[in-house]
């Protein structure tokens, strides 16, 4: 395969076309949907509605087990889900290595759960950081309440950015790092790559969160320098009901299954039980077989574009964005996070006025602007920004400038109502 | 759609910006409870000055969007001077007023078990349009909850 970050000059994505390709922007009664919530889940492709739909239309039955044509048909679907997934991320070992769960949270539950049982002992370091969402946080809160793990934090600039200054402190004795790829809050993209040269140094294995990243960047495992990675499939146009966890073969092959039952194991008895080989050890009952090909269909649908072509249509969303709301907004609008544009995903948080954000999102309702109102999951990154709740809105490949003109045109219509 | 305005009446927008009866009370004498909606991250703490079985002064601080401080302010001014029975009362109708079911269309409306007539609700009222918009309920509810459970420490 091609690698997926050669290009070096983007072409720019033709989102007019592109809109053409999603539903969602169809049916709306002729009402304008600004759809400035793709963080929290993104809109679906009709390539991947249909390949779900053509795979239970025309050859569903159970996979691994049949052995009669539509089940080996099910089963190569799926299976070719997999490997092109895996691959979409790097994996060396795609077929191997590629893991499908519910969510990036089970991804997270699962590493969280199987490294204690497996790996880790009581009084083990595990590194996280302030920034991450309550899916990278309360597993390891759980296995410190429950199994004795200890953890420490990696804090939080006040420009947003990742406090390392004492990095070498924080993962000396460390046995993991876990941290996200791309803050769902602040937009802040850690330098993973550096973090997990210093990690491995110390002897800690890495984990990357790669919810917010997966789905709008190039992305290379090996490059990262990661030891396993978890993402989630509605974020990316994949239908939800699906997630990844990808890791290094060797290290899923020393840690124990998670859950037992049918398909994870290759023999058992009133006595025990033998795993399966990868990546079905992981994979306990029948799995989400129309998710995971559904999640294939959206990876080509990315794919086709060209990632960095992602990444360079955000990247210009995000400059205007911030151009157009500082310029009518000035001082009445705190934007969170790092300043410079290269060092953020396409999200922005921000403070409006003292308008709360609960009634920030209620206006720009009535206008068709769709903004996330809230602590986005992240409690603790919101304690430190000293605020409760924040609105934001956040980018895919289907969002133009027409939809911060309506984000902006909406916010002035709050402040005349608020005054 | 419902409008903006069936939401945000200008009796809700005053109370938002001045809202009344903000502040602590040093606990005891006072009561308290604490409120949360997770949702949004709302908080609010409701302090009661208790005489006998009569609410004699209350206080109401936190952070929240516009209809939950003003549903708190609202709340303090009406049930400030009366007694646990008619505070009960007051939580009774308001609960209904909020309380929504759908209708054939599958429209959210307004469902009333029991008998109450406006002027009962008073100021009140003006947080009637919130079941038009159903994830806002909890913001309008969040201050009465939070005196019902200050009530219930006491008595436990
Ligand atoms: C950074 C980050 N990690 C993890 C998750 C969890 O994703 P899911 O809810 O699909 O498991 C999210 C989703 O909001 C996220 O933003």
């Amino acid at each position: 395969m091609e690698r997926m970050n050669t290009p070096t000059t983007a072409t720019p994505l033709n989102v007019t076309e592109i809109r053409k390709d999603f539903p969602i922007f169809t049916h709306q009664n002729g009402k304008a949907l600004y759809f400035l919530d793709s963080a929290a889940s993104s809109q679906k492709p009709l390539s991947v509605l249909q390949a779900m739909d053509n795979y239970y239309s025309t050859t569903h039955a159970n996979v691994h087990r049949g052995v009669y044509q539509i089940a080996e048909h099910a089963t190569e679907l799926y299976e070719g889900a997999r490997v092109k997934i895996g691959r979409f991320i790097g994996a060396p070992n795609p077929a191997r290595e590629t893991i499908f769960t519910k969510n990036a949270t089970e991804s997270i539950n699962l590493l969280s759960t199987c490294l204690t049982r497996g790996r880790l002992k009581k009084g083990d370091v595990v590194v996280l950081t302030e920034m991450e969402h309550h899916a990278n946080l309360v597993p390891w809160l759980i296995a410190k309440e429950q199994f004795g793990i200890e953890l420490r934090y990696i804090k939080v600039d006040s420009e947003g950015y990742l406090a390392l200054d004492n990095i070498d402190e924080i993962l000396s004795g460390a046995k993991v790092l876990s941290v996200t790829l791309a803050s769902n809050v602040l937009g802040t993209l850690p330098p993973v790559a550096h973090l997990a040269e210093l990690a491995h140094k110390h002897g800690a294995i890495v984990i990357g969160d790669g919810a917010q990243f997966v789905p709008h960047m190039v992305t290379d495992v090996t490059d990262l320098g990661l030891d396993f990675l978890a993402f989630t499939g509605h974020k990316m146009l994949g239908p939800t009901g699906i997630g990844v966890l990808w890791g290094k073969s060797e290290l899923l092959e020393a840690l124990p299954p998670f859950m037992g039952g049918g398909d994870m194991i290759t023999d058992v008895t009133l006595d025990g039980f033998t795993p399966n080989e990868l990546p079905w050890k992981f994979e306990a009952g029948t799995p989400p077989i129309a998710e995971a090909i559904g999640l294939g269909a959206a990876v080509d649908y990315l794919q086709d574009l060209g990632m960095q072509n992602i990444r360079e249509h955000e990247i210009k969303l995000l400059s205007y964005a911030f151009e157009r709301l500082e310029s009518n907004f000035g001082k009445n609008i705190v934007i969170h996070g790092p300043r410079n544009i290269q060092d953020r995903g396409g999200v922005i948080s921000f403070d409006f006025r003292d308008i709360h954000p609960h009634d920030i999102s209620q206006i720009l309702d009535q206008s068709g602007v769709c903004v996330r109102a809230g602590h986005h999951c992240a409690k603790p990154l919101m304690r430190h920004l000293g605020i409760a709740a924040t609105a934001r809105a956040s980018f895919h490949i289907y969002n133009e400038p027409a939809d911060v003109d309506a984000l902006v045109d909406a916010l002035g219509k709050a402040q005349a109502f608020f005054g | 759609m419902p409008g903006l305005e069936d939401l945000y009446r200008e009796i809700i927008l005053d109370h938002y910006r001045n809202p009344r009866n903000e502040g602590t009370f040093p606990t005891p004498p006072a009561i308290k409870a604490e409120g949360h909606n997770p949702l949004c991250g709302d908080e609010l703490t409701v302090f009661l000055i208790l005489d006998g079985d009569v609410i004699k002064d209350i206080h109401i601080t936190g952070q929240g969007c516009s209809i939950s401080r003003s549903s708190a302010s609202l709340m303090s001014v009406a049930v400030k001077g009366k007694s646990l029975k008619e505070v009960d009362h007051l939580l009774k109708i308001f609960k209904s007023m909020m309380s929504i079911s759908t209708n054939a269309s599958g429209e959210p409306e307004a469902v009333e078990p029991i008998e109450y007539s406006e002027r009962e609700l008073g100021e009140l009222i003006a947080l009637q349009g919130v079941v038009k918009f159903p994830v806002r309920i909890k913001c309008a509810t969040l201050s009465w909850n939070t005196l019902v459970q200050a009530l219930e420490d006491r008595a436990s």
